[in-house]
């Protein structure tokens, strides 16, 4: 795979060749663990790993729980509160769990960032980036399904309100709401609905992980440099790259245990603090939470939701050039989702013919102020739509447009970038032939490098 | 946590310190010093005897606790009875409980959950220690709960000793001033005074230390594997900081030879 010449797999004993020559399934592992891997890959390469591991915890602390679990407006609160007293270490399999989804998260955020800084999205890896948008959004469905089942308030009218979204599509809208929910309101048939697809999902996030995997297997991973490994000789190929076993994988298992000393801190120390405390109240229809906020994961693009209401005058020119068909609150749902399309379209919107933004000056500065501004979004929407915070979340989502609209598709015409090594192995030997190695760190590591 | 800490970068800590009061009165929350506090903490068994009597003398008039099993009270991290007393409490309060089958009520036994509330307007305690955030702020960026917790039993016991005496009637209902009460005003009474429950070991019962008990007692009631999870949490770190540990050293002796190699290789400057 991935075009880099390396060694392959030899079948040598007789009962491999017996197999081999059936089903080369030894062969497709070897090739994958052994795939030749850029030898200067940064501390921001490990989030792959952690997000594959994340997925696998997911997945097995939840098919534990749905064992325990019932999924019934009337027995859902009280059956979460079952494994939390009653099932033996029920308790840190729903924290781990719930935590686990904010870990995932952290991590996918992370990955996303580091695509972006190093340009992992550019050509010939689009299609990678794709599907990992695609993952990204199968996450986002897989984590607010989960967060309604424990029915406590939160789940209700967070469930209320984003499949409200639906309802504002016009002319489609209310029919596809009811649809969606199994009736004219979130209420049992939800509920089950949710479950199922929260157990569904997953897995359909393994096979697009797996195909993300296959993706850039085949076009061979981006690094720092963003500088292709050379492939017109074995030699020259191995001066670039070192199999991914055992460097990489020791390397990032050893990142993945420092996350885990944090992960298992706040699943030990403080579960709760990334959740919401009206979600142990039960869900009640009757009785509105005074503010409605969403998962932390959520917050910036439930920012730019909010962000379009009917009192800016882009949404009144399309209110006014639509007929009225394009409302407020439809606007805010095709902000909202446009904000993650945008993201998705990166690989055509970046004109520029240098990869990594370690040698585009500007770029580095529009790309820390997207990388605050994701963070400001965040914040103004875990606050309440008054004062101040509508005006800081619309500067928040036109910046956050501006980015990917006006400065990405402009920089690559008027940026000057800086002089790039011709090859990896310059970048590497450069990197660590230097006493103090530091003096090298790129900038988009934030993790100090304790073992290089 | 990231979250939180990452926010803290991004807005370069230009922002006070302080817990953000809610609008519109309430917000007051004391910050008590509870023994399960920390990675470390413990509930304190014969503070929680002292919570269950004041819930079952005082809350329990009108609020249920529906989730939790009555023979969860012999946890021995929890009140820690034993089988003996869980019954003899069950007889000397007349517990009862209503049976589907029967279509009765009978008295309750211990695996038998404890009762329903007997006024509606009075919700369930069951979780309520974990319902309530005490801290919030500053400015929604939760660094005040990162430091001081979420801080439930802290606006339980803060909710009880916080009563200014002042009553209104708003639409035939009572209402009660309260300092911690989001808006200012309660429907409850102030349910304690002092003196009002009459503890065995002769511990203080004035009212802020029958709200401090009653408030770690539901603390236990929502989070009866508190100190299972702390333990599990300093084992698992602990055993974590040693993979990690281990891991660095692998990890560094399988690339010395690589960086060898590449120092040896530094293009000349």
């Amino acid at each position: 795979m991935s075009g880099i010449p390396h060694d392959h797999y030899e079948p040598k004993t007789g009962a491999e060749k017996w197999l081999h020559r059936r089903l080369p399934v030894v062969s497709l592992i070897y090739d994958t663990i052994m795939i030749p891997t850029p030898k200067n890959l940064n501390w921001m390469w490990i989030w792959g790993i952690v997000l594959m591991f994340c997925l696998v915890l997911q997945i097995v602390t939840g098919i534990v729980l749905v064992m325990h679990y019932t999924p019934h407006v009337d027995l859902a609160f009280e059956s979460v509160e079952h494994i939390m007293r009653n099932v033996n270490g029920g308790w840190a399999m729903r924290y781990i769990h719930a935590n686990g989804a904010s870990l995932f998260f952290i991590a996918v955020y992370l990955h996303i960032f580091r695509g972006i800084y190093y340009g992992s999205y550019k050509a010939p890896r689009e299609v990678t980036w794709i599907i990992g948008m695609l993952i990204y959004l199968c996450m986002m469905g897989t984590a607010f399904m989960g967060y309604v089942l424990p029915w406590g308030q939160m789940s209700f009218w967070g469930a209320t309100v984003i499949t409200g979204l639906f309802g504002a599509i016009p002319f489609v809208g209310e029919a596809l709401q009811t649809w969606l929910l199994g009736g004219p309101s979130v209420d049992n048939a939800t509920l089950n609905r949710f479950l199922s697809l929260h157990y569904l999902l997953p897995f359909v996030i393994l096979a697009l992980a797996l195909v993300h995997i296959w993706a850039f297997h085949t076009t061979g991973n981006n690094n720092p440099t963003g500088v292709e490994v050379r492939r017109t000789s074995k030699k020259e190929a191995e001066a670039d790259t070192l199999p991914f076993w055992p460097y990489f994988v020791i390397k990032d298992l050893f990142a993945l245990a420092v996350i885990l000393v944090v992960f298992f801190a706040v699943v030990g120390f403080m579960p709760n603090y990334l959740g919401h405390p009206d979600n142990y109240i039960p869900a009640n229809p009757l009785v509105t939470p005074a503010h409605i906020v969403p998962e932390w994961y959520f917050l910036p693009f439930y920012a730019i939701l909010r962000a379009f209401d009917g009192e800016v005058w882009v949404v009144q020119l399309a209110s006014f050039i639509t007929g009225g068909i394009v409302d407020a609150k439809f606007f805010g749902v095709l902000a909202m989702f446009g904000s993650i399309v945008v993201m998705a379209l990166l690989p055509w919107l970046d004109t520029s013919s240098v990869r990594s933004g370690r040698y585009r000056p500007m770029f580095k500065f529009w790309f820390w102020v997207f990388f605050i501004d994701f963070f400001v979004l965040m914040w103004v929407g875990a606050m309440p739509a008054e004062g101040i915070y509508p005006y800081i979340a619309l500067i928040g989502s036109a910046v956050w447009f501006a980015y990917f609209l006006v400065i990405i598709p402009l920089l690559g015409v008027i940026e000057k970038p800086l002089p790039q090594p011709a090859t990896i192995e310059d970048d590497f030997n450069e990197h660590y032939g230097d006493d103090d190695a530091s003096g090298g760190t790129p900038s988009g590591e934030r993790i100090p490098t304790p073992a290089e | 946590m990231f979250r939180k800490l990452a926010i803290t970068t991004a807005t370069a800590l230009s922002l006070g310190t302080g817990a953000a009061l809610a609008a519109g009165g309430g917000g007051h929350v004391t910050d008590y010093d509870f023994t399960f506090e920390g990675p470390f903490g413990t509930y304190d068994q014969t503070q929680l005897q002292r919570g269950l009597q004041v819930y079952t003398e005082v809350c329990a008039a009108c609020h249920g606790m529906t989730l939790v099993p009555i023979r969860s009270l012999s946890d021995p991290d929890g009140p820690g009875l034993t089988d003996e007393e869980v019954r003899a409490y069950i007889e000397m309060n007349f517990i009862e409980v209503y049976d589907d089958e029967l279509q009765d009520w009978r008295p309750a036994t211990p695996n038998d959950h404890f009762p329903e509330g007997s006024y509606e307007g009075a919700p369930d305690l069951s979780v309520m220690a974990k319902a309530r955030a005490g801290f919030h702020g500053p400015y929604g960026l939760g660094l005040s709960p990162l430091v001081n917790g979420i801080g439930g039993p802290e606006y339980i016991a803060s909710y009880l000793t916080h009563y200014t005496g002042e009553e209104m009637e708003q639409y035939g209902t009572y209402l009660y001033g309260n300092e911690t009460f989001d808006g200012g005003w309660t429907q409850m009474a102030p349910p304690l005074w002092d003196g009002q429950v009459e503890y065995a070991d002769g511990s203080p019962n004035d009212i802020e230390s029958m709200a401090v008990d009653v408030s770690a007692f539901l603390m236990w009631a929502a989070e009866p594997h508190l100190m299972d999870r702390k333990q599990m949490g300093f084992t698992a770190v602990m055993l974590l900081i040693l993979l990690s540990a281990l891991l660095y050293l692998t990890n560094k002796r399988l690339w010395a030879p690589v960086k060898k190699a590449a120092k040896a290789r530094q293009p000349a400057e």
